[in-house]
């Protein structure tokens, strides 16, 4: 029998949002603006996050060490800095390494190059590049480097500078500015969210309102709540279903539209919003769907207790 | 056997009561036209008898079971058990007469074969086989109010309620849903029949309740309409 019943809300919904179809037509077009700005935002969030990742992959602390301090000294410092929590990495730059990229740099510039070449020996010390896992872990590190440097002055001395004072304003800005961001985002996606979960409610209880004197006909011949609930709850999941199919198809020319636009915005390499529809799609069509029918199955399910007596 | 024990229902406080103090026998395979002023308490009181109001004082019975006690899926079953029609007929706009009489039969748990053989043979018995693919909206009220029937009678229940089934109806369809309520009540059905038509009420000649201000005023095995 549940089979038997199954099968005959399944249709009686079917038949509901096909025979109802200006009503339908009314709710499918709210949810599909609805999920459009909820992918929107989704993708959105993406292209903020990939943003704000490539300027925190952009900052670092470097430690410039002193031509005397030895491989070994230089090994245990880096050793000791990976082993630290907020640092992400610790990438080595040899002192030959960094007289190449030295005179890479210079290559244009002869008198540079005229003049180091006199010095007859490397000038430049080894150092150390440091990546934090949050720009706010800087600090931290810089003081911990501090603390190092001050324990080895003299002659013996091993850590020549660390650069994070001076970049320090830059990096607090950056650091603000991430924070605000992500602060921000999450504001908006709330009060989007929000906004769209009670106009997709409102739709979706006025498209049940219309059905109100069906609903009390089916509880006086006796139907259980289900067999009442069940065919509109399906209609729901139709609105949604309807919807986010058709966000998912909206959403391919408009990104592959603006996918060149979006990486000259945001910067070669740090977002393309069509790259993103294509390796997320999976994620997308989940959370998308997802939403789309669960919004639908919930929205009937709430808007049809008010109608069920008994 | 339904019993309406000293019955009052006050929809709000501070409100004259609904139906006040009511006491009421109806037995197996009566036909009782329930008559009374618009405000007697007569929906009130045919409402009570499918739960969907309940007393606020008192207890009506169905049989043996008091209706206000029972739980929810005896009580569905109770409804499976009572046929009613109204004034508005009530049919589900988005299905064809087919489908709104057969959701009557899938509710009380029929099998699909006996849903395709009763269904038409319903609407033989009131005249309406070959609207079996109407919607709603294509017929009459008249037709309308049939189909309502069918859909009241197709589970055989032991009690047909017809809260004003004829107020919306020309005195030709009038005449033809009288006479099927009393084939029905021919064929076993106890019939309760609330009506503001004293033709209807008179040409029937059976029991008759009368209402006024909640109260039962009048009740007679061999009535007429006197208001």
């Amino acid at each position: 029998m549940f089979w038997i019943n199954t099968k005959r809300i399944a249709r009686h919904g079917l038949i509901g949002f096909i025979r109802n179809g200006f009503i339908s037509l009314a709710a499918v077009l709210v949810m599909t603006i609805t999920l459009f700005v909820a992918a929107l935002l989704l993708i959105g969030g993406a292209a903020l996050t990939s943003t704000l990742q490539s300027l925190t992959d952009k900052v670092d602390v470097m430690v410039y060490f002193t031509t005397s301090a030895t491989d070994a000294q230089i090994q245990e410092l880096q050793k000791n800095l990976t082993a630290l929590p907020e640092v992400a990495s610790v990438t080595p730059v040899s002192r030959d390494l960094a007289i190449a990229q030295f005179r890479e740099r210079h290559k244009n510039d002869q008198l540079t190059i005229q003049a180091l070449d006199a010095l007859g020996s490397n000038p430049l010390g080894a150092s150390l590049e440091i990546r934090a896992r949050e720009t706010s872990q800087y600090e931290g590190i810089a003081k911990y480097l501090e603390v190092q440097q001050v324990s080895q002055t003299g002659p013996g001395a091993v850590i020549d500078k660390v650069n994070f004072f001076q970049n320090k304003t830059a990096i607090d800005r950056l650091t603000n500015i991430i924070d605000t961001s992500n602060r921000v985002g999450a504001a908006i996606a709330i009060i989007l969210g929000v906004a769209s979960l009670l106009i997709v409610f409102n739709t979706i209880r006025l498209a049940i309102y219309t059905a109100r004197d069906e609903i009390g006909v089916m509880n006086i011949v006796g139907a259980s709540h289900w067999y009442v609930r069940g065919p509109f709850m399906i209609a729901g999941v139709l609105y949604g279903f309807t919807a986010a199919l058709i966000v998912l198809i909206i959403l391919y020319p408009l990104t592959a539209w603006l996918g060149p636009d979006s990486e000259i915005f945001l910067g070669a390499g740090v977002f393309n919003v069509f790259t993103y529809y294509v390796d997320s799609f999976a994620f997308l069509f989940l959370a998308i769907m997802g939403s789309g029918i669960a919004l639908g199955a919930v929205s009937s399910y709430l808007a049809v207790r008010r109608y069920l007596n008994a | 056997m339904i019993y309406y024990d000293k019955v009052s229902k006050v929809y709000s406080e501070g409100m004259s009561p609904a139906v006040q103090d009511i006491t009421l026998k109806i037995e197996p395979n009566e036909f009782v036209s329930v008559v009374g002023h618009s405000g007697a308490g007569k929906t009130t009181l045919l409402k009570m008898l499918f739960a969907e109001v309940m007393p606020t004082e008192g207890a009506v019975y169905f049989g043996s079971h008091d209706i206000g006690k029972l739980r929810n899926g005896d009580l569905l079953q109770l409804r499976r058990n009572i046929g009613t029609i109204f004034q508005d007929y009530r049919l589900i706009p988005t299905k064809n007469i087919y489908e709104n009489i057969a959701f009557a039969l899938e509710v009380a748990g029929k099998s699909d074969e006996d849903i395709e053989g009763d269904v038409p043979h319903v609407l033989d018995l009131v005249g309406l086989s070959e609207k079996i693919w109407s919607f709603p909206r294509e017929l009459s009220g008249g037709e309308q109010q049939r189909v309502a029937i069918a859909r009241a009678i197709v589970n055989q229940p032991d009690v047909l309620i017809a809260d004003e089934p004829t107020g919306n109806l020309d005195p030709i369809n009038t005449h033809d849903v009288v006479e099927i309520l009393k084939k029905i009540n021919d064929l076993g059905t106890t019939v309760i029949l609330t009506t503001h038509n004293k033709g209807v009420v008179d040409s029937i000649g059976r029991r008759v309740v009368t209402m006024d201000q909640g109260r039962i005023v009048r009740d007679e095995m061999e009535g007429k309409y006197v208001i």
